[in-house]
């Protein structure tokens, strides 16, 4: 199906598709809500997956902490923030990783104002 | 009778709790954005609500993808913070008004909205940022509170219609119950972000402010914005900004404005914040 929003750049919605997709990760991350599991999880990260169903991508993506791998597999960010916590890791340390800039870099940009709009409301645009 | 009195918009940005938890509220990042509350604090201790209704959202917290109401209300005696990932907010436990929240669901229901009835359930930024914004740290939160949750986290969230209505609707509810409180709306979120993806960091100050104007002069052709206006103009998490309009919807068509705060940033985020009260 495609969306309108599909024209935004550098954007996943978290839509019905990317939910079915993600269910695994993110009812993985959601477990992470309790200091015992996160322990138990950072012991053993891939025997700790396995619970979950993941698939071999999904399980790749969170091993090697790809962010945007994680929401292109259909995790949403406010549950791969909590893999973050768990990681010691704040929204804007992912979001730096995420956009592809050190965090100071990204830092930075908010002081100044944050990422633009212009040049990024559409693909088309540019 | 009950009123609704007033409403008030905050942003509920988790590094601002943090900051406050973390005692860095002095510090020059985070000065100014306590600032621009100051003024909000001292209005709502002098105004003295006997219940605040908080609209928010739960981020993965007390609803995880198992279960996703569009609208919930929080009927219990208590609502808990939420450990979302680094341990609970040391904050007051939220304490509820379980026969106001009990009767507004049954009035809206049969006034045709459907909200989900939430007896038990852990509260997390999305609720308490704002109460520690207007309230600060006390030892116990002065009144009672009605968490109704909105999913916005699940595209796609009810449009900004159907958030305004619901307002209305909430608005019909509190003045059909029968004791005489005084109940303040909070309507959370916002403003332009976005947390996820390259284009994580976008701020849209332009849009904001446009926003911030229309919420008090213009509210039910602000309740016509599309969904993808807010996720091209002000970020995918931008969208939250559509819980504002429950809040609006529950005041007058005309309200007085008694503050505004904007400011760039906190964290990822533009922070927005507005105190209307109904005109008399």
């Amino acid at each position: 199906m495609t969306a309108d929003y599909h024209d935004i750049p550098g954007t996943t919605v978290f839509d019905a598709e990317q939910s079915r997709l993600g269910y695994p990760i993110n009812t993985f991350c959601m477990s992470l809500m309790t200091a015992e599991n996160r322990a138990a999880f950072k012991s053993d990260e891939a025997g700790y997956l396995k619970a979950f169903g993941l698939s071999p991508a999904q399980t790749k993506v969170v091993l090697e902490r790809d962010w945007n791998g994680m929401i292109a597999e259909g995790g949403n960010i406010y549950f791969t923030a909590k893999l973050a916590a768990t990681d010691g890791l704040s929204f804007q340390q992912i979001a730096a990783k995420m956009s592809g800039v050190s965090q100071p870099e990204y830092a930075a940009m908010m002081l100044a104002g944050g990422r633009p709009i212009e040049g990024n409301r559409s693909k088309g645009e540019g | 009778m009950a009123h609704i009195v007033a409403g008030v918009t905050t942003s509920h940005v988790p590094a601002i709790g943090a900051a406050l938890d973390g005692g860095k509220a002095a510090e020059p990042y985070w000065a100014p954005v306590f600032a621009g509350y100051e003024a909000s604090k001292a209005w709502i201790a002098a105004l003295k609500p006997d219940v605040v209704i908080l609209v928010y959202n739960d981020h993965a917290s007390a609803f995880s993808l198992d279960m996703i109401p569009t609208f919930a209300i929080g009927c219990a005696a208590e609502f808990p913070p939420a450990d979302e990932g680094w341990g609970p907010r040391p904050v007051p436990v939220v304490k509820g008004h379980p026969k106001l929240a009990w009767h507004i669901a049954q009035s809206v229901i049969l006034d045709e909205f459907d909200l989900t009835i939430v007896n038990k359930m852990a509260v997390d930024h999305g609720l308490t940022v704002p109460l520690s914004l207007m309230f600060g740290q006390p030892d116990a939160w002065p009144c009672p509170v009605i968490p109704l949750a909105v999913n916005v986290v699940q595209y796609p969230p009810p449009t900004g219609a159907r958030c305004y209505k619901l307002g209305q609707a909430i608005r019909r509810a509190v003045e059909s119950y029968d004791e005489p409180l005084k109940v303040v709306i909070f309507g959370t979120g916002g403003m332009s972000h976005q947390l996820q993806g390259p284009r994580a960091g976008l701020i849209n100050s332009v849009f904001d402010r446009a926003f911030l104007d229309a919420l008090v002069a213009d509210p039910a052709n602000l309740a016509l914005k599309p969904h993808i206006e807010y996720l091209r103009e002000a970020g995918s998490e931008g969208i939250e900004l559509v819980m504002w309009l429950v809040m609006r919807g529950a005041l007058n068509a005309e309200v007085r404005e008694v503050h505004r705060f904007y400011h760039v940033p906190a964290s990822n985020t533009a922070v927005g914040h507005i105190i209307l009260e109904n005109a008399a």
